[in-house]
């Protein structure tokens, strides 16, 4: 093996690759807010809402989180257009991502929702107030604290997942390395350098959640 | 939409399509289980290693948890990348499918050794103070002692984990493994609807994760509450 | 020549000195009890003894041999002529009663499996177990896996048998059961270290006692002594507030 490592023009291109892991943590801010909201309503409604309903974002949950994110892309990628909808490429990542997101958002919001007491909800309904306020007020609160570790780790786990946004040509931080490796064919410098700014940016991303996990919450639980 | 895939069934429900669909799972099943399995065997060497003591031991114990932060921090498909790019040049002849089997290989040892570790450190330090002063060294304390007592609890996450990896194998469609992703874009190159070869593909790898992620609830319901303390 | 000649053993858990210089003795068929109040080092003592603390100074001297806790194969040795029965008793929870018992003469002693299960069941007839062969643990109350413990220890043919606190963790109804297997072994002229509160049982089955008090040994003497004429003031304390309950 007479290969030697050559990095200084994979590092020139550093300010290129950044951008992409800009390009990365807005895909993953998206998708994570998009689905945890849609997981929030799908978990009331796993929990509250009329049995068609729970039946309905059961099967939805477990059709989605038993099958690959890339595939559903590609059904979004490929077979809309057939459908008459064009979507472009970043705009089918995103919301193909959005809806993967939802459903296991919606399994780890369930989870704290049912921790909910029944008797913590009595005490807010003897208080006169109406569901939203209950929702806001009693359920919400509780509901974020229990669910901020695994909501952490699953944060963590996408931002490594939004990586496949790449095989559609989105310019993200994998996506810029295949761009910067076809050109200067030092791949493996390449990927590598970009392996260390995902370690760097989850690490960072884990200390954040960290702090804020703390501070808001209160939790002192070591996070993935 | 719904036309077209009225129209292309009966030529792609076919015994010879059958077949392909069929074996491209089976290698997604076998890249799954054969990364798995020796991650498995390497994250308990890797999660005893971190149980060692002494200092010259150190150096072991810090290489153990820098391999699992490490390698539980970067993309699935950014190591697949560099397993090919790594892999290839010194081994030219190395099929594709071994490279990404050493892949999931790779990360599988990182996730299951933190696994292997919760059910290790769930044991009673009574219990091996009872092996250690009936005279058992570490290894038959590990095998009569440790291990049956840390698969229940080392058991349900590990399935949970393998479902995970069958669906992240897809990702070695890319680098041109034909497992059940790989098969999904021949047919849509050969011209089928991307409805009915996608569609296809999703079902298979539902009908591949589905029993095994009920089968890893089931666990977690029987063997978490059946502890005995 | 005693069995067991300790030496100014000293032990500390990280900063804290928890055996000061302690030094005892048993000849063979002795039973030594260490009393003294909670904390005082007595369990440590016999956990440093069997090599799961690391001492910091003193000799272990059993038998005439020194017993270095450096050498992994002088442990063993050591371990092999010991036994000892913990507080929480620590059967193994993946075993059955039977299994527990054997697995450590068949597996690390060697003997033969016929031989061993044998002499297994009878041990466990003697402590009253011999109808729980194959139950687990967690099928067992305290007291009677602390008998099955018992069992375990004496199954393999120790020349001392060390007992630590073994009825602390146990209901009050069912400390004499295992009381009373103690005081048969007692009988049968083998070699014991005991830790214990029992004070009058102490009392009973000690040919020595030796009272210990903040990692030190205050004073020891046959039981009378200890407990009819102390020298020591810590001692007098100590026994008049016990035996008062």
């Amino acid at each position: 093996m007479n290969y030697s490592f050559e990095f200084g023009e994979v590092l020139a291109e550093l300010p290129y690759l950044l951008g992409g892991a800009a390009v990365t943590l807005q895909i993953v801010f998206v998708a994570f807010f998009g689905g945890a909201v849609l997981g929030l309503f799908g978990a009331l409604g796993k929990v509250y809402g009329p049995r068609p309903l729970q039946r309905g974002i059961n099967a939805y949950v477990v059709f989605v989180t038993n099958t690959p994110a890339l595939v559903q892309i590609f059904v979004l990628y490929y077979a809309l257009p057939d459908a008459g909808i064009l979507l472009e490429s970043l705009t089918a990542v995103v919301l193909a991502l959005t809806l993967n997101s939802a459903a296991y958002l919606t399994e780890i919001i369930r989870a704290g929702v049912v921790s909910v007491r029944q008797t913590e909800i009595d005490a807010a309904l003897t208080l006169n107030m109406g569901r939203l306020q209950i929702l806001r007020h009693v359920l919400l609160p509780h509901i974020a604290r229990t669910v901020f570790p695994p909501l952490s780790n699953f944060f963590i786990w996408l931002m490594l997942g939004s990586s496949i946004a790449a095989l559609f040509g989105v310019e993200e931080l994998t996506g810029r390395a295949i761009n910067i490796s076809t050109a200067n064919l030092r791949t493996i410098e390449t990927f590598l350098i970009v392996a260390v700014i995902y370690v760097a940016l989850t690490l960072l991303a884990s200390a954040a959640l960290a702090f804020l996990g703390r501070r808001v919450f209160g939790i002192r639980e070591r996070l993935v | 939409m719904w036309e077209r895939v009225w129209f292309e069934a009966p030529s792609f429900f076919t015994y010879h399509n059958a077949i392909f669909f069929l074996e491209a799972a089976g290698r997604t099943l076998a890249m799954t289980a054969a990364g798995c399995i020796s991650g498995f065997i390497f994250g308990l060497l890797l999660a005893l290693a971190r149980q060692t003591r002494g200092p010259w031991l150190l150096p072991l114990r810090l290489l153990a948890v820098g391999y699992v932060e490490l390698f539980r921090r970067i993309p699935f498909l950014v190591i697949v990348f560099i397993v090919l790019y790594a892999i290839q040049p010194v081994f030219p002849d190395a099929s594709l499918f071994v490279i990404a089997t050493i892949a999931v290989c790779l990360v599988a040892t990182a996730f299951l050794s933190e696994i292997v570790r919760a059910g290790l450190e769930s044991v009673p330090q009574q219990q091996i103070d009872g092996a250690v002063t009936l005279n058992f060294g570490p290894l038959r304390t590990l095998w009569y002692v440790v291990l049956p007592q840390s698969w229940r609890v080392i058991l349900p996450p590990a399935v949970a984990f393998a479902v995970m990896f069958i669906k992240d194998t897809s990702l070695a469609s890319h680098i041109g493994v034909i497992e059940l992703t790989f098969s999904g874009k021949m047919f849509l190159n050969r011209g089928f609807s991307p409805l009915l070869g996608f569609g296809t593909v999703l079902l298979l790898y539902f009908a591949m994760s589905y029993p095994l992620s009920r089968l890893g609830s089931y666990l977690e319901m029987r063997l978490a509450p059946a502890r005995r303390s | 020549m005693p069995l067991l000649d300790v030496r100014n053993l000293s032990c500390s858990y990280g900063s804290e000195k928890v055996l000061r210089d302690v030094s005892l003795s048993a000849d063979r068929g002795e039973v030594v009890s260490l009393i003294g109040p909670s904390g005082s080092g007595k369990s440590t003592f016999l956990r440093a003894l069997v090599g799961l603390e690391i001492p910091e100074s003193g000799t272990v001297t059993l038998d005439g041999t020194v017993v270095d806790y450096t050498q992994r194969r002088s442990v063993r040795e050591l371990r092999s002529r010991l036994a000892i029965v913990f507080q929480q008793y620590n059967l193994f929870q993946n075993m059955t009663v039977l299994d527990n018992v054997t697995i450590a003469p068949v597996r690390i002693q060697r003997r033969p499996r016929a031989a061993v299960d044998a002499l297994a069941k009878e041990l466990l007839g003697r402590v009253g177990m011999g109808d729980k062969l194959d139950a687990y643990p967690s099928d067992l109350s305290g007291g009677q896996q602390q008998r099955v413990a018992i069992a375990r220890a004496l199954a393999l043919e120790p020349e001392i048998l060390l007992l630590d606190e073994v009825t602390s963790a146990l209901d009050p109804e069912r400390v004499n059961e295992v009381l009373d297997t103690i005081r048969r072994l007692t009988g049968e002229g083998i070699t014991m270290l005991l830790v214990s509160h029992e004070m009058a049982f102490v009392r009973e089955v000690s040919t020595r006692v030796v009272m210990m008090d903040g990692g030190y040994v205050v004073e020891s003497g046959p039981p009378q002594q200890i407990f009819e004429a102390p020298t020591q003031g810590r001692t007098q304390d100590f026994v008049s507030k016990i035996l008062k309950h």
